[in-house]
């Protein structure tokens, strides 16, 4: 950058498209798998909490069970730290991170 | 103990025998005096504007295991996010668990508990509005939680050694534990 006798309209359009890939990089909410809530409620939890069908719901609690953790929610860092709070208010375990960690 | 169903019109009950009814105001309390304990003051005397500028909150997660499970870290591989996040929410993490085990108890005392220790027979029939249930499913579960660190249970393999523990109080700890599963569950499912 910054050499402007120079101009390569081929190398300016690169910057600005990774930087807006970076901006769009969501962050998820994870919830972990432990041996003490009940299958019944963390799936009550994900339907009443993230509104998603009892099909959706039941399929994330499934994933938690079996593979230990499952991406639950997706979108802004500030949106992610809320919903990990709420979870932490059920008492569900869950963490944030940025998409792809 | 009569399960939680729902009634016709909307609304949830169950009945309780006045020893279980005792036994879950005796848990929610130790919850509360432990979280209590943690914040040092109680959540209403907690002065707005420290929390504002960050200096109402602790940073480090609590050395007691149990705090430790009702208070997680938010990020999973990243101290120093977690100790900012905390500072900035634990509090309020912490004042929602008491509000929720104080509106269980007073459910309980609400429906005709008594609190002076002097022996009922009656049993107490409980009935919950929406709050209500969300307050007791939150409460019952920071409860369990609770028990959980102290048996130990860490993997769904554990809950099964307990059950063939020969130290009595591990069986009675872990047969509150169980009861109280069932309980949750009975009140999961009248949600429908």
């Amino acid at each position: 950058m910054g050499d402007v006798t120079t101009p390569s309209p081929v190398e300016t359009q690169e910057p600005e498209a990774l930087e807006a890939v970076e901006l769009e990089d969501p962050w998820v909410t994870i919830v972990w798998n432990d041996p003490v809530n009940l299958m019944s409620y963390v799936a009550y939890v994900f339907r009443t909490y993230f509104g998603y069908t009892e099909d959706k719901a039941t399929e994330l609690m499934l994933a938690v069970h079996h593979d230990g953790k499952a991406v639950v929610s997706s979108g802004s860092r500030e949106e992610m730290e809320r919903h990990v709070q709420a979870m932490h208010e059920y008492g569900l375990w869950a963490t944030l991170q940025r998409s792809g960690q | 103990m009569k399960p939680f169903k729902r009634r016709r019109r909307g609304g949830v009950f169950a009945v309780f025998e006045p020893g279980e009814a005792h036994l879950l105001v005796s848990l929610s309390s130790q919850v509360v005096e432990l979280l209590k304990d943690r914040s040092g003051i109680d959540a209403a005397d907690a002065d707005p504007l420290a929390l504002q500028i960050g200096l109402g909150g602790p940073s480090l997660p609590p050395e007691d295991p149990v705090l430790r499970r009702l208070l997680p870290d938010a990020y999973r591989d990243d101290a120093d996010d977690s100790a900012e996040f905390r500072r900035f929410t634990e509090q309020s993490l912490s004042s929602s668990k008491v509000r929720n085990a104080e509106s269980l108890i007073e459910s309980l005392v609400a429906s005709g508990l008594g609190m002076d220790g002097v022996d009922e027979a009656e049993p107490v029939e409980v009935e919950l509005s929406p709050d209500d249930v969300q307050a007791w499913l939150r409460s019952l579960t920071d409860i369990r939680l609770s028990l959980a660190v102290r048996l130990g249970i860490e993997t769904d393999q554990d809950i099964t050694l307990l059950a063939h523990s020969e130290d009595e109080a591990v069986v009675a700890m872990s047969e509150i534990y169980d009861w109280l599963g069932y309980v949750q569950e009975s009140l999961v499912d009248a949600l429908g």
